[in-house]
């Protein structure tokens, strides 16, 4: 139901409309009555001239505003428009008889409305350029990796040599934050996906009363895949985002640019570090994932499958060779690096704007994880080959 | 070879683009030996572009920008490291590095740059903040002081290695009005006490009057420099409506106000 818009004494006050009339054969009235407020729906200038029926022959339209209870700056807004349907039809339009405040507004939106034409960028085009445009902003983003990379490895071969600068104190921060801070969050995962690998594999496994077998099931599948990719995933998110973020946040605060006029290397000074640290945390944080993953398959395959404990951890440890913890151990080392990089790599290209932060935490996920999964996509292949 | 002396930095002909549109075109100047060069200009002229040129933070498309006669973007990595360790940069809005206190903000030059034992660094240090009036606060993080307070320590840090050439991004952005003119009396200061030759760069007409030996002026619609020499000067003299409007406030002498 609508509500009747009323005055201050509570009488009903008519909405605002326009009326179009010829005044003379060359002549359009405009009158405009009732009250121009935002609360209810106004007409709009196009219809309004095309109800009009035929205006050949007009060439000046003027206003009567007399019966214009009250207005607001939607009344400037039907003007605006107005004067520009009126323009498109080569109708002059007379502002004289308007109040003067909206003669005002409508002076002042003309003259801003022309500056920030000026500015206006091009619209987008057709498919195929907006395709074009795409396509190489992505191979630049993929040369700018590419750059990033080669000068992450350039400056770690400058530490490997001694003659890379290095803050300590910023290495052991990140040790901290990248190490003893996530054991909680990877001791939940781990777990749990060491239980529910358990569960899958020993109802299968229970049809062939081969029950015994979910210790191999779960050694070898946290050993190989799981324990590196759920660490990897899970530091993506938590220590990834943070790097992205830190040195986001950096960028846009003019931080990274103070250490360039400094001539420091943002790259040893901030990328290094994590580099390092995460190469460094990484391995202890998958074998620590690997152990809970283990347990966590114990716990279902004693507690639900009739299994000793000792006769799992034995089946364990017969079905675990050194090769898949080192198959495990190498993944976590690249995932490490595609981590860091990631992080970094969208944490410095960060723009100035206040959602780039945002964004470049967003993108350096996505991108983290979707090169997380390839680069173990690689592994099964490469492992596949050499018969490992 | 006395010219080059006399002026520290000169520009030449520089054009600066982003994705190959020009924002900065044809600017040319020299600095003279221990003046306050202040370039003005409205928003969106590219007073800030011009200076990332003039520090090494973004190559110009064309010109050269000269550091007592050697050209910057043409020297190898070492040549230009050794200009930058000359030049103290204090950003527009500090750009403390947000880890590490003051006191090591102001220690990190010092640290990498020079042989200085732990203690004389420290003391260094303390001098470096008592002269911008921060003693008591060395270790606060920047998060935990005013914006004027960042200012000044950003300050410290950049006359950290004593530089030679000082350069201010809009020094009195964001600053109360009594902040602001304390930082123009602490730029005078320095250029007084370590005759350190000083680029401001700045809208702000009244640090402009207060401090400025010279001035350009960058036009936003020409995006290049229209005029040059002291602002007072200009105030008089200048016949470029764009200029006088942009020092007299928006009022064209002559001109109805309101």
């Amino acid at each position: 139901m609508k509500k009747q818009m009323m005055d201050t004494e509570n009488r009903p006050v008519m909405p605002g409309f326009a009326s179009l009339s010829r005044l003379g054969a060359d002549t359009l009235l405009v009158r405009l009555a009732g009250s121009w407020r935002m609360e209810r729906s106004l007409p709009g200038a196009k219809d309004v001239l095309d109800r009009a029926g035929d205006l050949s022959g007009i060439r000046r339209a003027v206003f009567d505003s007399s019966e214009i209870v009250s207005w607001d700056s939607s009344l400037a807004t039907f003007l605006a428009t107005f004067f520009q349907e009126c323009e498109r039809r080569h109708i002059r339009a007379e502002p004289e008889g308007l109040p003067p405040g909206v003669q005002r507004l409508l002076q002042l939106a003309a003259a801003f409305g022309r500056r920030m034409d000026a500015k206006r960028p091009e619209p987008g085009g057709s498919f195929f350029a907006l395709a074009g445009e795409r396509s190489i902003d992505l191979s630049r983003s993929f040369l700018d990796l590419l750059e990033f990379i080669g000068s992450a490895t350039l400056s770690l071969a400058r530490l490997v040599r001694g003659r890379a600068r290095f803050r300590l104190t910023e290495l052991v921060h990140v040790l901290q934050q990248s190490g003893p801070n996530a054991l909680p969050i990877i001791f939940l995962i781990s777990a749990l996906v060491g239980v529910i690998l358990a569960f899958v594999g020993a109802v299968q496994l229970k049809m062939f009363e081969a029950q015994i077998y979910v210790a191999n099931v779960v050694g070898i599948a946290m050993a190989r895949e799981m324990g590196p990719m759920m660490t990897a995933i899970i530091m993506m998110g938590r220590t990834g985002a943070a790097f992205a973020a830190h040195l986001g946040t950096m960028e846009t605060n003019e931080e990274i640019d103070a250490f360039r006029t400094w001539g420091i290397d943002p790259m040893e000074f901030l990328v290094l570090p994590r580099m390092v640290a995460l190469v460094m945390m990484m391995p202890l944080l998958t074998v620590y994932a690997d152990l809970i993953g283990i347990l966590g398959g114990a716990l279902v395959g004693v507690g639900m499958f009739d299994l000793s404990l000792p006769q799992y951890l034995d089946q364990t440890r017969a079905a675990l060779t050194l090769t898949q913890f080192g198959i495990g151990l190498s993944k976590s080392i690249v995932f490490a690096m595609i981590i860091a990089i990631s992080g970094c790599f969208y944490g410095m290209r960060c723009g100035r704007s206040a959602s780039a932060v945002g964004e470049a935490t967003t993108r350096s996920v996505v991108a983290g994880i979707v090169f997380i999964v390839v680069a173990d996509g690689v592994f099964a292949v490469i492992t596949n080959a050499l018969w490992i | 070879m006395n010219h080059e002396r006399e002026h520290p930095i000169s520009v030449h002909d520089v054009t600066v683009s982003y994705d190959g549109t020009a924002v900065l075109n044809n600017i040319g100047f020299c600095v003279k030996q221990g003046e306050i060069f202040v370039v003005m200009g409205g928003s969106g002229s590219g007073k800030s572009t011009l200076m990332k040129a003039m520090v090494g933070l973004l190559q110009p498309a064309r010109g050269r920008v000269l550091y007592d006669g050697t050209s910057f973007w043409e020297a190898d990595p070492d040549v230009r490291r050794r200009i930058l360790r000359r030049i103290g940069v204090l950003y527009q809005r500090g750009a403390l590095w947000s880890s590490m206190t003051l006191a090591e903000n102001v220690a990190l030059p010092l640290e990498e740059f020079t042989a200085l034992r732990p203690g004389e660094i420290r003391d260094l240090v303390s001098f470096k903040l008592s002269l911008v009036g921060l003693s008591g606060v060395e270790n606060s993080y920047p998060s935990e002081i005013s914006g004027g307070m960042m200012k000044r320590a950003a300050l410290a840090r950049a006359i950290a290695l004593d530089p030679e050439i000082l350069f201010f991004d809009e020094p009195s952005a964001g600053l109360d009005p009594v902040s602001a003119r304390l930082l123009d009396e602490l730029i005078l200061e320095l250029r007084e006490n370590l005759h350190t030759t000083i680029v401001v760069i700045t809208h702000d007409l009244e640090s402009i009057f207060s401090i400025a030996d010279t001035s350009i002026f960058l036009d936003s619609a020409d995006r290049t420099m229209i005029a040059w020499g002291n602002p007072r000067a200009l105030l008089e003299q200048s016949e470029d409506p764009r200029v006088r409007r942009f020092l007299t406030r928006g009022r064209l002498s002559g001109a109805p106000e309101g």
